[in-house]
Order: structure tokens, then sequence, then C-alpha cells
């Protein structure tokens, strides 16, 4: 009986109560089917990129002359044993494919962790601090932003030397601009808010401010341009790697693997036609997502 | 007006000496010595290795050379080719009709589907139609066009034989440069086989070139006219009994293309950076693939002297647009 009791206010409070925000935001992501595809296939890349070793049927370095541009099982004179197709050197076309999913993911978020972090400290400080040290931060983005970002990205390539390392610099840099205008943006349209001066009146220092009061409230832009950040780190850097500016060869990055497929096209479609489409599916589930979340998290363009 | 018209302009100059000073301090980071790279695997003797290193200006300090690079930018003077000796200015000029040709068939292409596209799924939304534009559109939008470009010769030039694999005419015709657009020189020229060539040549590349673009073009002419369609104006002339066609093509068309013409502004960049990729595809002779060539051959000044020029070109047409869309729109023009 008094179990009974017990339970009838807890269930009426519960209703009472808005959802908790994950099941609010689940609501308003899921009724976006493109964004609930993207998510499954990027969660679909991520396993394939952690289960690489367990799923390349082959080493994705491993030449052999004798199984050279195999085409794929369907067609004649392919086998099962090599279900994409080889490569001009008889690399195994699906396992460089697995292990190339791992380098693009790699990508994507190094260099989307990267400018988020300088991009939000770097407009923290612009929206905080004003005056000379905005304008110069300011000005140095939009010198960045001026010039075309995939020209800007082959400059600095080109000075630093081909390579992966320096290709996720680079696009790093080039994507930079977003970041630190978000972050300063929405630091400029909080710290006019009660809670923060509350916050100051009650002695919180300026870092205290910046990070623990005002960077949670401008998490969501940020995860959403975070979202289309990678799928242009990824589009950039396999830009730079099929310019032959980007990963270097034998890498399995996708780039890559289609400036080394280029000479072929004329005799084996499968070498092209494989990493481009595999870039072209993950760079379009990033950008699905980031639809999704921007309608998700984003209160003004929600059911708009 | 003349104020707002000011700030922009003087917005210019900071962002001038920022990209120069960029484009310049990193060349100065390159490993390698352009002097040994041009002499190449003879080798040279110190003495002409010193000579050289002076007629170029590399062994001042580097502010100096940063001070004079900057007095001979302003003077046209964009140094010579290490090379091919010839100017930069003049290669550029050359080179750059045909990536203007390029870039302009691509943005054609990009707007005569692109905002008929866009209209139409504002028009009828949520219909299978809508979705379909919206889903090619993130999928153009998404579209590596350096694959997109590879798949596209594969299909029309390897399957099918319809279109040629590079370059920008046959090499059985040579057309004389009048105004370096081989379209129109090759219709001066009265050779209708020059002319179809031409023609022929530019179909794939302005598809890829344009593919980013028309996406984009797509998306916003949408998104504006939805907008548009919302508001009250277009209610009183439904109420009034106008046609339709003539509410959308008249009344909500005009207002809506404000942001699209913004967007198509902010296109260039996209365009020239989508030129490097589609040049070096279709082995177009413009500007981008002889960027990316000189980067091999660690031609400096070509490097510093093309991305400056495509640099400040950008620049030059955002400013353009922010003045128009100052002109067009007084909202603008008064917030500072």
């Amino acid at each position: 009986m008094t179990a009974e009791t017990m339970e009838t206010p807890a269930v009426a409070a519960s209703t009472a109560t808005p959802p908790h925000r994950f099941k609010e935001f689940w609501g308003y992501f899921s009724a976006n089917h493109g964004a609930v595809a993207g998510l499954f296939i990027i969660l679909g890349v991520v396993l394939v990129a952690l289960l690489a070793d367990v799923l390349a049927p082959h080493s994705p370095y491993l030449t052999n002359p004798s199984n050279a541009l195999k085409p794929p099982f369907w067609q004649e004179g392919g086998s099962i044993a090599y279900p994409l197709g080889t490569d001009p050197i008889g690399r195994d076309m699906l396992s460089r494919l697995i292990f190339g999913a791992r380098l693009s993911l790699l990508i994507g978020i190094v260099v989307v962790t990267i400018s988020i972090v300088i991009g939000t400290v770097l407009g923290l400080v612009a929206g905080f601090f004003r005056g000379l040290t905005e304008i110069f931060i300011m000005r140095l983005m939009d010198i960045i932003l001026t010039m075309p970002s995939l020209l800007l990205a082959i400059v600095i390539v080109a000075v630093l030397g081909p390579g992966m390392m320096n290709s996720m610099l680079a696009v790093a840099l080039v994507i930079l601009p977003h970041y630190v205008r978000l972050a300063r943006a929405a630091v400029i349209t909080e710290t006019s808010k009660d809670y923060v001066m509350a916050a100051r009146v009650s002695g919180a220092g300026t870092a205290r401010l910046m990070f623990k009061e005002v960077l949670p409230n401008c998490t969501a832009p940020l995860i959403v341009q975070a979202s289309l950040g990678i799928s242009t780190a990824i589009l950039d850097a396999a830009a730079l790697g099929f310019l032959g500016l980007g990963a270097q060869p034998p890498s399995p990055e996708w780039g890559t693997m289609l400036a080394d497929a280029r000479e072929f096209v004329l005799r084996a479609w499968w070498v092209v036609t494989f990493p481009g489409l595999a870039i072209l599916i993950t760079v379009l589930a990033f950008n699905l997502l980031g639809d999704g979340l921007r309608d998700a998290l984003d209160p003004k363009l929600k059911r708009s | 007006m003349l104020r707002f018209f000011l700030t922009r302009v003087s917005l210019v100059i900071p962002t001038f000496i920022g990209i120069t000073l960029l484009v310049f301090c990193l060349i100065r980071l390159v490993p390698g010595d352009p002097i040994e790279t041009m002499a190449g695997e003879r080798g040279i003797d110190p003495a002409r290795h010193a000579e050289l290193r002076a007629q170029y200006g590399f062994d001042k300090p580097v502010m100096v050379q940063y001070g004079l690079y900057i007095w001979r930018v302003l003077q046209g003077d964009l140094g010579q080719s290490v090379v091919t000796r010839e100017s930069v200015l003049t290669e550029f000029l050359t080179l750059f009709p045909a990536t203007i040709e390029l870039a302009l068939c691509a943005i054609i292409f990009a707007l005569v589907i692109g905002i008929p596209a866009g209209i139409i799924a504002a028009v009828r939304r949520n219909s299978v139609f809508d979705h379909g534009v919206m889903g090619i559109s993130l999928t153009g939008y998404s579209m590596p066009i350096f694959w997109w470009g590879l798949i596209l010769i594969l299909l029309c030039s390897v399957q099918l034989g319809l279109t040629p694999v590079s370059g920008r005419i046959d090499v059985l015709y040579y057309i004389e440069p009048v105004t370096g657009f081989l379209l129109i020189d090759s219709l001066l020229s009265d050779d209708e086989g020059a002319f179809w060539s031409t023609v022929r040549h530019l179909i794939l590349p302005t598809i890829v070139l344009g593919t980013v673009p028309l996406a984009v073009i797509a998306r916003m002419t949408r998104s504006a006219m939805l907008e548009v369609l919302g508001e009250d104006y277009i209610r009183t002339a439904k109420a009034k009994g106008l046609p339709r066609f003539r509410i959308i093509a008249l009344h909500a068309l005009r207002n809506a293309l404000i942001p699209v013409v913004t967007v198509i502004g902010l296109q260039v960049g996209v365009l020239f950076t989508g030129a490097i990729m589609t040049e070096t595809i279709f082995s177009w002779p413009g500007v981008g693939k002889w960027l990316i060539e000189a980067i091999f051959r660690r031609d400096y000044p070509v490097l510093q002297g093309g991305a400056l020029l495509l640099g400040i070109l950008v620049m030059t047409v955002n400013l353009l647009v922010d003045l128009a869309y100052g002109l067009i729109n007084p909202r603008i023009r008064h917030t500072r």
C-alpha cells in the first residue's frame, strides 16, 4: 500500500518535467531521415576503421605483380579472393579501401580537433577582450577567409613540403576562421546575459567565465560546425592527396589512391571508381549528420 | 552611402598587406635553394650561384626582400618565372582567359540549372522533385570533384566516346588568339570545326567545375524562395487573384534572388579552387594547372605571384558583391 502511494506522485512528476535533453534532441534529430542515415553510415565507417586488421582480406601494402589490375569478382577474370579487384601493382583494392577509412577518419578528426581547440580559444579571447586583440585576431581570420581555402592549403603544403602531417596542418589552418567567428559571436551574445553578470559579480575570474560559464553555452553551433568541418577536412585532404601534396604513396589514403590510379582510367574503371565513391559516401554522411544536428540543436532554425 | 563605401574599401588595405605578407613569408620557408633547383643536376659554380642570388635578391635580409617585393608588386612587377624566365604577370595574363572561360561556362551552367531547380523545389515543397533536388544537391556539395572528373571521363569519353579527354581544342586546329577566349576566337576564325571542337572540349570541365556551385545555388534559391513565399505580400498577390506563374516569377523571384546574387559572388573563390583541380584533370591550360606545376618545379615567383593574383581577384569580387549588396539593400548599408 505504502509502495503504491509512493509511486503515484513520482510518475506524475516525471510527466510534468520536460523530457530529458537527449530525448528531446533525439526526437528532433530522428525526424530527419537523412541525418539518421548519415549517422549510421558514419558508425559503419568507424567500425570498418577500427576493425581494419580483422576485416581486410589482404595487407594493404602487399604488392603482387602477377595479380595486377584484376577486375572485381563479378567481372570476367575477377576472383572472390580480390572482391573489388587489384590495383596496378597487384594490391587488393578492398583492403586498401578499408585501411583508407582509418586514415580519412583520423585526418577528419585530428584536423577538426586542432581547429576547434585553437579556434575556440582565439574566439573566446577575441570576444572577451575586444579592442585591439579582437581586431588583430579577426583581421587575421578575414585574410585567411579571403584566400580560396584549397589554394591557401596548397600554398602552405607546397611550402612545408608534401605529406599527411603537413596537409592536415594546412587544412586545419584553412578551416580555423569558421570556429573563431562562431566562438566569438557566441561569446558576444552570451556575455550580455544576466547569468554571466551574476557570475562576474560573485567574483569569477576571466578564465572561469570564459571556459566554465560561457563556453558550455556556445557548444551547439560548434558541434554542428565540427561535423561539417570533418567533411570539409576529409574532402580537402583527399584533394591534396590527389594533387600529390597530401599523404604519399604507398599510403592507402583515398585521394592518394586516386592519384595513383589516374593514368589507368582508360583501362581499369575499378581503381578509379571505388576510392572516390568511398570519399563521396563518407563526406556525404558527415554533411547529412551536420544538417541534422543543426536542425536538432539550433533553436532558431527548429521547426522552420 | 559614401561612408559605407569608404569603410568597405578601406578594409581592403590590411587584407592586401596580409595576403602579400602571408604569401611572401610562406614562400621564404620553402626548403631547398631555388637557384640550385634552376641549375638542375648539372650543378652550378659558386661564383655564378652568388651572382644569380644577388640578381634575384635572395641575398638580402628578409624584411628588405619583403619591402622590395611590395614595392614591385604595386608597380605590377611580380617577378620572373625561375623556370621559363617569362614575367609572372605576362604568363598569368596569357593563361588567365582559359580559366575565366571555363569558370564563366561553369557558373552559367550552375545558374541555368540551379535557379530553376531551386524555384521548382520551393514551389513544390516536400514533393518528390523537392526531395530529389535536395538529395542531388547535397551529393553535389559533397562531391570530390577530382574524382567526378575522372568518372565523367570514364563514362563520356571512354565508354561512349562522346567527348575528348583533355585540352581546349583538337591539335589539328590552330586558332590565332584575339580575345584569348577560344569560344569567341574560333567563331571569329570562321572555322566551324574548330568551334565545335572547342565546345566539345568544354563540356566535361564545365560540368565538373559547375557541380559544387550548382548544388550551392540550388539550395540557396530554394531556401530564399521558401522564405519569400511565406511573406504577406505574396498572400496579397494571391488574394488579388493573380496567376500563380506571375506571382512566382515576378513577385517572389525578384526578392528571392537578392541572397542568391550574394552567394554567386561568393562562389568565385570556390570556382578558382575548383579550377585548380579541374584543370589538372583535363590538362586545361589555365592558371590552376600552371600553379600546381610551379609547385613541383619549385618556381617560387610563379607560386607567389599566382596565389597573390588569385587572392586579390577573389578579394576584389567579394568587395564588389558587398558594395552591390549595400546598394540593393539599405538595411546592410546602415548597420555598421
